[in-house]
C-alpha cells in the first residue's frame, strides 16, 4: 500500500529532474540577460565618450571685427593689379591683421595690458591671414573699404572656453599666456569672440599640425562618398552577377566547390592584405594614381565581393523553390524565372547584404592606408569623374590622421569625425531598411 | 505480358487517340534507379489518373512528360516519350516550348507573389501570344472564367494572388497554366493541400477541363481517382503495375498488388 502512495506522482510538487531542468533554464536566461546588459552598457559608454569628446568640435570660437583694407598697405603699387598684389605675402597681412585687431580692442576701450601686440595677434588663427588675402586678391575692389572680417580664434583660446585649455596649463604651455585667455575672456564679453557653429568642420579641407582650429572633414566626407558611389556601382552588379551565376546556373561540381570555398575564405582575409594587393595591382601594375578614390574603391570593392556573394547567394536559396517550378512550368525559361520571380523576392536580402557590405568598406582604414589615402590633402577632387582619379581622403583615415598628432585639440575633432562616420552609418543602415520593407511590402 | 500489353492498348482505344506516348521510360536520381521500363498511352481529351503509394515513381513520371526533370541535378531519363508522335527528349526539343503545351499544377498552391491578373498574364506574354492590354484582358478573363475563379476575384483582379484561400489559389494555379493554352494538363496531387469543399469544387472543373485538355493528375485519394478520372494507372515502386480504364482497374483489378493497394492491404 504504501509503496503505491510513493510511486504516485503529485503535480502539485515537482520533482528533481524538473527541479534541475527549471534551474538550468533560469540559469541560462539570466546568462542572456547578463550578455545583453553588457553590451548595452560597452554601446552606452562607447556612444557617450565619443558624444561627449566630439560634439564640441562641431562648435568654434570666432572672432569678428570691422577691418579697414587700407590700400597703401595692401597694395604698394596703387594700380590694383593682382600680380603686384600678390607680393604682400601672408606675413604681410599678418602685420595688417594683428594692427587691426588691436586698433579695434582700443576702440572698443578693451585693455591690451600684459599682452604683447605678437601676442594679440596670437589670438587669431594661423590661417586668418592667408583667409583675408585670398579675399582681397579675389576681389581687389574691397580695398580702401570697411569689411566685417570673421575666421577662426586659435586653438588654444577655443579650448579655453571648452574647458580643454586652464589658466594652469596655459601658464606651463609657451604658446599660449594666462594674460592671453584673460584678454580672451574680456574680448568674449565685448563680443569680439564668440563660439559658434561651424560649418568649416563639415565641409573645409585639413589643416596642418599647427592650426587645429580650421582643420576640416570636407574633402574626407567627399572621397568618401566618392569611394562608396564607385564601391556601389562595381560591386553590386559584379557580386549579384557572381552569385545568381553560382547559385541558379553553375553545375555543382569540383570547381565549383573550390570557388565556393574560396569566397567564404576571402571574406575572412584581414582588409590590410586588401590594401596590399591594391598597391601591388592597381597602383604599380595597373599605374592608377595614388591616394585616389577610384583605387580606394577599387581595393574595397575586392574586400566587400564575398559579402555581398554570400549574402546574396543565401537570399536566392530563401526564395521558395516553388516559385521556381510554377514559373518554369508556364514555360519561363531559366533566366526569366531568375529576373521575373527569384531575383524580386531576393531583392531584400541582397540590398542588405549589400549596404552591410558597404557599410564594412565606409569604417574601413587599413587598406586606404597603404595605398596612400593617408597622404595630407588640401585641394578639393573634382566633381565626378575626373574627380574620382584626384586625391583625396577618408573618413576613417582623417581619424587615424588626427589621432596621431600632438594637439589635443585633434582629439577633439576625430572624436567629432567618428560622429560624423556614425552618422552616415546610420543613414546606411536607415536606408537599408527602408529598402528592405519598400520591397518586402509589394508581396 | 504480351497479352496485358494487347488488353491495354484495347482499352485505350476506346478514348480515341493518344495524345502522349510512353516507352520503356527509365529516370535515374544519380544511382537511385525511380522509374523503371514505364510505357504507358495517355489518351486525347480525357483523365488519366496515376495513383501508388508514396515514393512510387509517379510524381516522377509526371515531371518527365514536361521534362521539369530537367532541372534537377543528376536526373536522367532514358527510353522515348512522345507528344503527338514527336519525341519530347529530342535534342532539338527546348523545354520552354514544350511546357508551353503542357501546363503543370502543383501540389501546393504556388501562385506569383503578384497581383491576381499578372499571374494569368505571365505565361502569355513571355510566349508573346498576347498583344496589347485588350488582348490580355480577354485572355486573362477567360483563362479565370474556365478555372471557375472569375466570379470571386472579378472585383480584385490588381490584388496579390497569395492573398486567396487556398482553394482559389489552386484554382489560380490552373488559370495560369491553362492561359498559355497548352494541350496537356499535369496534376501533381492538386488537392492534397485542400479542404473537401475546395477539392470538390477542383475535381468538378477538373472534369470540365476535360472537353479542351488531356489531363493527367496524380493523386493520394482513391476516391478521387475513380470520381475524376477515366484511365487509372497503378504504380509501384517505381514500375508500372496495371493501367486500364478506371471502372476495370477499380472493380476487377488485373494484379495482386493492384488489389491489395486499392482495398487498402498496402501503401
Amino acid at each position: 500500500m504504501s509503496a503505491d502512495a510513493a510511486t504516485t506522482i503529485s503535480l502539485l510538487k515537482p520533482d528533481s529532474r524538473t527541479r534541475r531542468r527549471n534551474a538550468a533554464e533560469a540559469r541560462f536566461r539570466s546568462y542572456g540577460i547578463a550578455a545583453i546588459v553588457i553590451s548595452v552598457f560597452a554601446l552606452v559608454f562607447l556612444l557617450s565618450s565619443v558624444l561627449t569628446n566630439g560634439l564640441s568640435a562641431f562648435t568654434q570660437t570666432f572672432l569678428v571685427m570691422d577691418v579697414t583694407l587700407d590700400a597703401a598697405v595692401l597694395d604698394k603699387s596703387g594700380n590694383r593689379d593682382i600680380e603686384e598684389m600678390k607680393k604682400v605675402t601672408t606675413i604681410g597681412y599678418g602685420t595688417f591683421l594683428q594692427k587691426a585687431v588691436i586698433a579695434e580692442l582700443e576702440a572698443k576701450g578693451i585693455s591690451t595690458e600684459g599682452v604683447s601686440a605678437a601676442e594679440v595677434g596670437g589670438l587669431l588663427s594661423k590661417e586668418a591671414s592667408g583667409q583675408l588675402r585670398d579675399k582681397v586678391l579675389a576681389d581687389p575692389g574691397l580695398l580702401g573699404k570697411t569689411i566685417r572680417f570673421e575666421t577662426y580664434a586659435t586653438g588654444r583660446v577655443d579650448g579655453y572656453f571648452k574647458g580643454r585649455v586652464t589658466m594652469e596649463s596655459a601658464a606651463l604651455d609657451k604658446n599660449t599666456s594666462p594674460e592671453q585667455l584673460e584678454l580672451a575672456d574680456r574680448m568674449r564679453a565685448a563680443g569680439l569672440l564668440t563660439v559658434s557653429f561651424n560649418p568649416g568642420f563639415l565641409f573645409g579641407p585639413d589643416a596642418s599640425e599647427l592650426r587645429p582650429e580650421s582643420a576640416g572633414l570636407g574633402i574626407a566626407i567627399l572621397g568618401s562618398a566618392y569611394m562608396m558611389i564607385l564601391v556601389l556601382v562595381m560591386a553590386l552588379p559584379i557580386g549579384v552577377a557572381a552569385s545568381i551565376y553560382l547559385e541558379e546556373f553553375a553545375a555543382r561540381n569540383r570547381f565549383t566547390d573550390i570557388i565556393e570555398v574560396n569566397i567564404a575564405n576571402l571574406a575572412a582575409v584581414p582588409s590590410i592584405v586588401f590594401g596590399i594587393l591594391g598597391l601591388a595591382l592597381f597602383i604599380n601594375f595597373v599605374g592608377l594614381p595614388q591616394s585616389t578614390p577610384v583605387v580606394g574603391a577599387l581595393v574595397l570593392t575586392l574586400m566587400t565581393l564575398p559579402t555581398i556573394i554570400i549574402a546574396t547567394r543565401a537570399s536566392l536559396k530563401s526564395v521558395p523553390p516553388s516559385i521556381r517550378e510554377a514559373a518554369l512550368g508556364v514555360g519561363a525559361s531559366k533566366m526569366q524565372t531568375v529576373f521575373h520571380h527569384v531575383l524580386p523576392l531576393a531583392m531584400p536580402g541582397i540590398l542588405t547584404g549589400t549596404i552591410i557590405g558597404m557599410a564594412q568598406a565606409l569604417g574601413e582604414t587599413a587598406p586606404l592606408l597603404l595605398i596612400g589615402m593617408v597622404a595630407f590633402v588640401r585641394d578639393y577632387p573634382a566633381a565626378p569623374p575626373e574627380g574620382f582619379f584626384d586625391p583625396a581622403a577618408a573618413l576613417p583615415v582623417q581619424v587615424y590622421n588626427w589621432t596621431q598628432r600632438a594637439d589635443p585639440a585633434f582629439v577633439e575633432r576625430a572624436s567629432g569625425a567618428i560622429i560624423v562616420l556614425l552618422v552616415f552609418l546610420l543613414i546606411m543602415n536607415i536606408i537599408a531598411i527602408v529598402l528592405r520593407r519598400r520591397f518586402e511590402r509589394r508581396w | 505480358m504480351e497479352a496485358v500489353a494487347k488488353d491495354i492498348s484495347v482499352a485505350t482505344d476506346a478514348f480515341g487517340g493518344n495524345k502522349i506516348e510512353a516507352t520503356n521510360v527509365q529516370v535515374y536520381y544519380g544511382d537511385a534507379h525511380a522509374i523503371k521500363d514505364v510505357s504507358v498511352k495517355i489518351s486525347e481529351r480525357s483523365v488519366t489518373s496515376f495513383i501508388g503509394p508514396s515514393g512510387c515513381g509517379k510524381s516522377t513520371f509526371l515531371r518527365c512528360i514536361n521534362r521539369m526533370n530537367d532541372t534537377i541535378d543528376g536526373c536522367r531519363v532514358d527510353g522515348t516519350i512522345t507528344l503527338d508522335n514527336e519525341d519530347i527528349y529530342d535534342k532539338r526539343v527546348d523545354p520552354v516550348q514544350l511546357r508551353a503545351r503542357v501546363g503543370m499544377v502543383f501540389q501546393k498552391p504556388n501562385p506569383f507573389p503578384k497581383s491576381i491578373y499578372d499571374n494569368v498574364a505571365y505565361g502569355p506574354r513571355i510566349h508573346g501570344m498576347v498583344r496589347g492590354k485588350d488582348e490580355t484582358d480577354e485572355l486573362v478573363q477567360s483563362s479565370l472564367k474556365r478555372a471557375g475563379l472569375w466570379e470571386e476575384v472579378k472585383d480584385r483582379l490588381l490584388e496579390p494572388g497569395t492573398g486567396l484561400s487556398g482553394g482559389q489559389q489552386q484554382r489560380l494555379c490552373i488559370a495560369r497554366a491553362i492561359a498559355t493554352r497548352p494541350e496537356v494538363l499535369l496534376m501533381d496531387e492538386p488537392c492534397s493541400a485542400l479542404d473537401p469543399i475546395a477539392t470538390a469544387i477542383i475535381e468538378e472543373l477538373i472534369d470540365e477541363l476535360r472537353e479542351n485538355f488531356t489531363i493527367c493528375i496524380v493523386t493520394h485519394s482513391m476516391q478521387q481517382a475513380a470520381r475524376v478520372s477515366q484511365k487509372t494507372a497503378f504504380f509501384h515502386l517505381g514500375k508500372l503495375i496495371e493501367e486500364g480504364p478506371t471502372e476495370e482497374i477499380f472493380t476487377n483489378p488485373r494484379d495482386k498488388k493492384t488489389q491489395d493497394y486499392i482495398t487498402g492491404r498496402i501503401g
